[in-house]
C-alpha cells in the first residue's frame, strides 16, 4: 500500500471539488439561477478541455502520429466504440513508425 | 446508449414539454434501488472497458494500483481522472490538478440541478449521500425514469452502486494488465492516451457550432504549450473554448 502523502492530499483534493460539484446543483437549485450562457459555457467545458489536452501534441508529433490520430477518429466516428478506437490507434501508430 | 463512448448531454431532455402520462409521489426505497441495478447492468459494462483503459493509463502516468483505486472511488469522474493523468508528472502540479479536476466536473452542478425537482423531496441526509454516486451515466438513466414519471429516487443509487463497482474493478484490472507491458512506447501504447481523447472529443461532437470553441480551445493550447512550461495549457485551452462556447450562445453560427 504505497501511497506518498502529496499524492493522497492531491487526490482527497480531486475528491472534495468533485463532491463540491455533485452536491452544489442540489444544494443551489431554489437559491440562485444560471443563465443560459453561463450554462452554454460549462457544457463547453469537456470538449474545450480534451481537444486542450491532445492538441499540443499533434501538432508538435511526426506524421505518424498525425495519421494515427486520424484514423482513431475515423474508427471512433464509424463504431462508437472506445475501446476499439484505442487499440486500433496504438496499432496504426506502431506500423507506421516503423514505416518512418 | 449502451456504446462505450457515449456521452450524455441530454440537457435538452429537461427543457421536453412533453407531460409524462402518470406521475408517482415520490419515494426511495429498495425497489428504486433494484430497478437502477437491473437498468444500469449494460451500461456497467461500457463503464468498465473504459475503466479498463483507465487503469492501464494511470499505471502509466506512474500511478500504483493502491493510488489509482483512491482516485477512482474518491473522485470517481472519468473524464477528470484521465485529464489529470496527463498532469501526473513530479513534482506534481497540485493546484492544476485540483482546477482542473473542478472545472471539468462543473458540469454536476447542472446536472443535479436537474434532479432538483425529484430530490428535493427526499431527507436531506439521503439526498447528499446519493449525489456521491451521480456521473453522466446513472444520471441519463435517471433523468430516463423521471421523464416517465417515476418517482424512486432509489433508482440513483442502485445505478451508482453498479456503475461505482465497475469503475473500480476496472481500474484494478487494467493496473494489472498494464503492469505487464514494460516499455510502453515500443509497442504504441504511448498513444494509447491521444488516442482515447480523439474518441472521447468526437464523441462530444453536437453540430457546427462546436467548431470555433474546440479551434480556439486548441489554437490557445497549443500557443500556451510553447510558450509556458508545465500544463497549464490544458487549463487554458479549457478556459477559453467555454468562453467562446458562451459567447456563441445565442447568435446565429
Amino acid at each position: 500500500m504505497d501511497v506518498n502523502l502529496e499524492v493522497f492530499l492531491i487526490i482527497l483534493g480531486m475528491g472534495l471539488v468533485t463532491y463540491a460539484t455533485r452536491s452544489g446543483g442540489l444544494w443551489m437549485m431554489g437559491r440562485i439561477k444560471l443563465s443560459p450562457r453561463v450554462e452554454a459555457g460549462l457544457r463547453y467545458v469537456p470538449g474545450a478541455v480534451f481537444i486542450s489536452m491532445i492538441a499540443p501534441a499533434l501538432f508538435t508529433g511526426g506524421l505518424a502520429e498525425l495519421a494515427a490520430g486520424i484514423l482513431t477518429g475515423a474508427i471512433a466516428v464509424r463504431t462508437r466504440n472506445l475501446l476499439l478506437a484505442m487499440i486500433i490507434g496504438v496499432l496504426a501508430v506502431w506500423l507506421f513508425r516503423q514505416v518512418k | 446508449m449502451p456504446q462505450v463512448f457515449c456521452y450524455t448531454w441530454g440537457m435538452s431532455e429537461q427543457t421536453s414539454n412533453e407531460k409524462p402520462t402518470k406521475v408517482e409521489p415520490v419515494t426511495y426505497d429498495l425497489r428504486g434501488v433494484i430497478a437502477g441495478i437491473r437498468r444500469t447492468f449494460p451500461v456497467g459494462i461500457s463503464i468498465f472497458a473504459y475503466g479498463l483503459i483507465f487503469g492501464v493509463l494511470s499505471g502509466q502516468a506512474g500511478l500504483h494500483i493502491f493510488e489509482a483505486l483512491l482516485m477512482s472511488s474518491l473522485v470517481y469522474a472519468g473524464s477528470a481522472q484521465f485529464a489529470v493523468l496527463g498532469m501526473w508528472i513530479a513534482p506534481l502540479p497540485a493546484a492544476s490538478i485540483i482546477i482542473t479536476t473542478l472545472i471539468i466536473n462543473l458540469r454536476h452542478v447542472l446536472m443535479g440541478a436537474a434532479l432538483y425537482p425529484w430530490f428535493s423531496q427526499v431527507s436531506p441526509l439521503k439526498r447528499y449521500l446519493t449525489a456521491y454516486l451521480m456521473t453522466d451515466e446513472s444520471w441519463a438513466l435517471t433523468m430516463g425514469e423521471y421523464m416517465n414519471g417515476r418517482r424512486n429516487a432509489g433508482f440513483l443509487l442502485g445505478s451508482g452502486i453498479v456503475a461505482f463497482i465497475a469503475w473500480n474493478s476496472s481500474t484494478i484490472a487494467g493496473q494489472l494488465l498494464g503492469g505487464v507491458v514494460q516499455d510502453p512506447a515500443k509497442y504504441g501504447l504511448d498513444f494509447a492516451f491521444t488516442a482515447v481523447f480523439i474518441a472521447l472529443l468526437l464523441g462530444l461532437w453536437r453540430g457546427k457550432g462546436d467548431l470555433l470553441p474546440w479551434g480556439i480551445a486548441a489554437l490557445v493550447a497549443i500557443v500556451v504549450s510553447q510558450a509556458l512550461p508545465g500544463k497549464w495549457y490544458i487549463l487554458a485551452g479549457g478556459f477559453a473554448g467555454s468562453l467562446m462556447g458562451a459567447w456563441t450562445y445565442g447568435r446565429k453560427s
